[in-house]
């Protein structure tokens, strides 16, 4: 089990400046004990990619509290009040992204493929300063593909060889971020013997996977609770 | 406005969705239309990474990794499939999707429509409102004939920021359908007692109709 990791190791692969890749949708698919370690850290001037700061004090949401972030990328931030205000304050930077273009750009970091061309939001505000081209009369328009210095992912099972499946749609951007990160990490749920996971079933492969982290948390009542006395 | 008025809009819609289509349903009244569907049975696409959303579930059942794109705890239909974030779009962006029902701030007569942004207001969510306009095969608005303020939602040119180049195919209000072409807007069904002139009234673009209009 050479991919496992304590928690606390985590600030050795995080520097100031870091542009962080961070799985979830909503609170779902969301590595809770990367972002708790990584509050606690005294990093500086973070980019965090994700969907969304996660909500009010949840999830990627506490690092609002932090002073640990320069700028956010994802395509929903409105349901979240601190980052609104943040953001309104001058405190945060916010890159607003269509949410299949940002899960494209993503992909596409981790394929080795430096940009593509999507109907996505030709003619919009979100279009402004990109490159236009018309294909068969058609306008689309010219996004670049986002890499991250790290991933922080979420899977519930990993076994000791790396490879990783996922919860229902917790899946989310979390296969894509494992591909395009330098050095990724994987909070799972349980880990088991190379060879116990089918193999039809590994949704990524271990050849993405640098890291594995225990999660902090149990699962009650379909909710991702801090076990009493835990830290 | 009131339930009875969203019921009759997502009724109505119901009636246009293929049997065994593919279909994403944004938030609002779009999210009504599966009661109504009678013995149609279509797959209902979440853009999280599933295709093939069932109902809510019990509270027992309920898994917050198992949600909706509003977020919140969904079941899974039989026959249903799980993929990740870039695949649903690939879905979606890849005209995969055979019908998108959402709902608009604004539509254009032309059917171009906004939905994403109000001028004026900070611009910090899109979701996948322009993946969705830019892709899905056949798009339906579900909204409500006028804006809480009496402004109407269907109207000569956006002054609302668009969506983007992709434009609707129908428009469904509690008031009337309306068939969206490269003429421009046409009335095809009322579905109040509202008289045509009245109609002319409280639209903000001009339509054209076939006398007698559909009821």
């Amino acid at each position: 089990m050479d991919k496992l990791i304590k928690r606390s190791d985590l600030t050795k692969y995080i520097k100031d400046g870091d542009t962080l890749l961070v799985g979830g949708f909503g609170l779902s698919g969301t590595p809770f004990t990367l972002i708790d370690e990584l509050a606690a850290l005294d990093k500086k001037n973070l980019t965090v990619v994700s969907n969304n700061l996660g909500e009010k004090d949840k999830g990627l949401g506490i690092l609002l509290h932090t002073g640990c972030l320069k700028k956010a990328v994802g395509s929903y931030f409105t349901s979240n009040r601190d980052a609104v205000k943040a953001w309104s304050k001058g405190e945060l930077e916010i890159e607003l992204v269509p949410q299949g273009t940002l899960a494209e750009r993503i992909r596409c970091g981790g394929a080795g493929i430096a940009g593509f061309y999507t109907k996505t939001a030709a003619g919009t505000k979100l279009a402004e300063g990109k490159e236009e081209k018309v294909f068969d009369g058609e306008t689309y328009i010219l996004e670049r593909a986002i890499k991250g210095d790290v991933s922080l992912i979420k899977a519930l099972k990993a076994d000791t060889k790396g490879n990783l499946i996922y919860d229902h749609t917790g899946r989310n951007f979390n296969p894509a971020m494992a591909a395009a990160g330098e050095i990724v990490i994987a909070e799972v749920d349980e880990i088991v013997e190379a060879g116990e996971l089918d193999p039809f079933e590994i949704t990524t492969p271990h050849v993405y996977v640098d890291y594995l982290v225990m999660n902090n948390y149990v699962k009650i009542g379909g909710k991702y609770v801090v076990p009493t006395g835990a830290n | 406005m009131s339930q009875q008025e969203r019921i009759k809009i997502a009724k109505r819609i119901a009636k246009e969705l293929p049997d065994g289509a593919s279909i994403n349903l944004g938030v609002g009244i779009p999210t009504l239309i599966p009661d109504y569907l009678g013995d149609k049975k279509v797959d209902l696409h979440s853009e999280n990474g599933l295709l093939g959303m069932g109902p809510t579930p019990a509270e027992e059942d309920i898994n917050m990794d198992l949600i909706s794109a509003s977020k919140k705890p969904i079941t899974m239909d039989k026959g249903a499939s799980l993929f990740d974030s870039a695949d649903s779009f690939v879905m979606i962006r890849g005209g995969h999707i055979d019908v998108a029902v959402m709902g608009a701030l604004q539509i254009d007569q032309y059917g171009e429509i906004a939905n994403w942004a109000i001028p004026g207001k900070d611009i910090l969510g899109v979701g996948g409102a322009m993946d969705l306009v830019a892709g899905a095969k056949r798009i339906i608005i579900a909204s409500m004939h006028q804006a809480k303020d009496g402004t109407p939602k269907l109207v000569d040119k956006l002054n609302f920021p668009s969506s983007g180049n992709g434009r609707a195919d129908m428009l469904v209000t509690e008031h009337a359908v309306f068939k969206f072409t490269a003429n421009g807007a046409e009335l095809v069904e009322q579905l109040s007692d509202l008289s045509i002139e009245t109609l002319k009234e409280i639209t903000g673009a001009t339509f054209t109709y076939k006398d007698p209009v559909k009821k």
